[in-house]
């Protein structure tokens, strides 16, 4: 049998067993970086992970301290900005999804808002300081949120418009049937039937805001000390792992290792844990 | 008169219930014109939420423009092509920083393309279906971490790493070639523009291979089928049938891409060196538009120097815009036509 194989087959064979196997090693590649990212984070980070991190302030150079304003600082700007951007987010995705049927308005929202989910996050920052940081003169906590927020609302609307685009139409009209006003249809019903899909998008915005240091360099900037006042700078955990680790001192390097372990372990938990809620609801 | 009875709605004789009396009608009246007065409101109120999403590109285009003005005014276009970059005699040129954007990106697509791609195909030929998940998740978590993370692993791991063994190398091999010798040439630093470049490939890779792998899943099983059915190899039914179905969609994916790679901030600023100048050897430090607004921006003052900072954000922007709306349209020319099949 063999010697009826042609050479063309051959050749065609070994094409195809070479494409594969680059296939397969860039798949490889993929994991490697990944897993290499993540060990190191863990072999760095864990040294310097104790109760220190999370009950003490961040210190001054040689000193020893813990991150704790620094997370309290990111805790409440991802809230105010996921606060500020989830009723704009779910409210522009709704109109997208239900009246966006005739007009101009929901084709060029819709091309804009896909446009803003991959801008620059340090446009973001840009454009917030000079709205309001140089209109206020003074940075704050405020505007770091504001910041947040722009960069999660278009994630919102996409996840909000991509999820009632599934609601079928019957259920829709079974409800109009019954004599329910559109505004019920829609908020009741059609929100209602993919609320953990609504839930999914607005926890990835989360995700993905809490990561982000560029738009807060120069809104929210950074605070030594334990604030809470909201107009003023606040600390947060990128600002203070940026300027530790490219600082020459030993332990402020260490802290932010243990910052980068936190932040990021918290950030793929987070996409993790959606991806197998969602996934259980939607089968 | 049984079946009244059982009726748990109202005690009423049926006569009194569907036979509607003006006072009925009047409230039905009244709260039909309720009810479209509330569609209505509901509607506007969407409606100028997503308005408000429109009005945030305008807002941020106008802010940044504004912002920019004096430099445009006092430097005109020559803004963009001056390599004077120096806050202290308030000298300002954008051309070192585009030029670091630009170069990054584009050794970041060269390598993120063809690894892309093998993923992509990995996924939708080659992975059993039990793996497809766990290891598109993967790719995708891949995408999930944050920039500065890739910035502090690329200073502090990969950068001496890359000047121990990696740049040696490259100088040995290619460094004697004419022409592309030049850019294996230097000292072996670790950080500078190649570093930036392979950094940025790494974290642009989960959103190229993630939009390949979608569009590739579209392509009808019948053309695929038809084709192993003539004796194709899986390799010639991706090269012959997957790729030109999908050619907008991939090319789409690249420019999103390439729309991340050229906004990227912080691990850039982490391992480019932060130097604006134009070398030609791919070794020596450069400065990005982003890394340069991350690093200058808190200590800028007043006077040009925020201005300047602005205007190559302004600069930035519209290149990011242009390559993203093109991204857009390649996507969108794909989705039209898979609706159409439909």
């Amino acid at each position: 049998m063999s010697t009826a194989i042609s050479p063309l087959y051959r050749k065609r064979l070994f094409i195809n067993r070479l494409a594969l196997t680059l296939a397969l090693a860039a798949m490889a590649v993929g994991m490697i970086f990944l897993l290499w990212i993540l060990t190191v984070l863990v072999i760095k980070g864990i040294g310097g992970l104790n109760l220190a991190v999370f009950t003490q302030m961040t210190p001054s150079p040689g000193s020893p301290g813990g991150l704790l304003n620094a997370i309290f600082g990111s805790f409440v700007m991802v809230l105010l900005g996921t606060l500020i951007a989830t009723p704009i987010g779910i409210l522009a995705g709704i109109y997208l999804a239900e009246f966006g049927r005739r007009g101009w308005v929901a084709p060029t929202t819709r091309f804009v808002n896909d446009i803003l989910l991959s801008a620059p996050s340090i446009i973001i920052g840009l454009f917030v300081y000079t709205i309001y940081v140089a209109q206020v003169k003074h940075f704050s906590a405020w505007a770091g949120a504001i910041a947040l927020a722009i960069i999660a609302i278009p994630v919102i609307v996409r996840t909000t418009e991509t999820m009632l685009m599934l609601v079928p139409a019957s259920l829709r009209e079974a409800a109009a049937a019954l004599g329910a006003p559109e505004w019920k249809v829609v908020s009741y019903v059609a929100l209602r039937a993919v609320r953990s899909g609504v839930i999914t998008g607005v926890l990835l915005a989360v995700a993905r805001i809490s990561g982000e240091t560029a738009p807060l360099l120069f809104t929210s900037l950074n605070n030594q000390f334990w604030s809470s006042d909201l107009n003023a700078p606040m600390a947060n955990l990128p600002v203070v792992i940026f300027q530790f680790a490219m600082s020459p001192f030993e332990n402020w390097v260490q802290l932010a290792w243990a910052g980068a372990m936190l932040i990021t372990f918290s950030v793929l938990a987070i996409n993790i844990i959606t991806r197998v809620v969602f996934r259980q609801r939607t089968e | 008169m049984s079946l009244t009875e059982a009726s748990p709605i109202s005690g009423n004789s049926p006569k009194e219930k569907y036979v509607s009396t003006e006072e009925q009608q009047r409230q039905i009246a009244a709260r039909l014109v309720r009810q479209r007065f509330q569609d209505a409101a509901f509607r506007k109120v969407t409606l100028s939420f997503a308005l408000l999403v429109l009005l945030l590109l305008g807002a941020i285009i106008g802010s940044l423009v504004w912002g920019s003005y004096p430099i445009f005014e006092k430097f005109g276009f020559g803004f963009l092509t001056s390599r004077d970059w120096n806050p202290v005699t308030n000298e300002y040129g954008a051309a070192n920083a585009i030029y670091g954007t630009v170069v990054t990106s584009f050794i970041a697509l060269l390598i993120a393309f063809p690894v892309s791609f093998g993923i992509a195909i990995f996924l939708t030929e080659l992975c059993p279906a039990w793996l497809k998940r766990p290891l598109g998740t993967a790719v995708e978590l891949l995408a999930a971490i944050p920039s500065i993370i890739y910035g502090m692993w690329g200073l502090f791991v990969f950068a001496p790493l890359f000047a121990d063994y990696v740049q040696p190398f490259l100088t040995k091999n290619f460094g004697d070639i004419p022409l592309i010798g030049q850019l294996f040439q230097g000292a072996p630093m670790g950080i500078g523009m190649l570093t930036a470049g392979i950094i940025l490939a790494v974290m642009v890779i989960p959103f190229i291979a993630s939009v390949m792998r979608d569009v590739f899943e579209i392509v009808p099983p019948v053309l695929k089928e038809s084709a192993y059915g003539l004796g194709a190899t899986t390799w010639e039914v991706v090269r012959n049938i997957v790729l030109p179905y999908t050619k907008a969609g991939v090319v789409g994916g690249t420019m999103l891409g390439l729309g991340r790679a050229l906004g990227e901030t912080m691990a850039v600023t982490f391992v480019i060196g932060n130097t604006p100048k134009i070398a030609a050897s791919l070794f020596e430090p450069g400065a990005s538009i982003a890394s340069t607004i991350a690093n200058e921006f808190a200590e800028a003052g007043e006077g040009g120097h925020i201005a300047a900072l602005i205007g190559v954000g302004l600069v930035l922007f519209l290149i990011t815009f242009v390559v993203l709306a093109l991204a857009k349209v390649m996507l969108m020319q794909l989705s039209k036509r898979e609706g159409a099949r439909t």
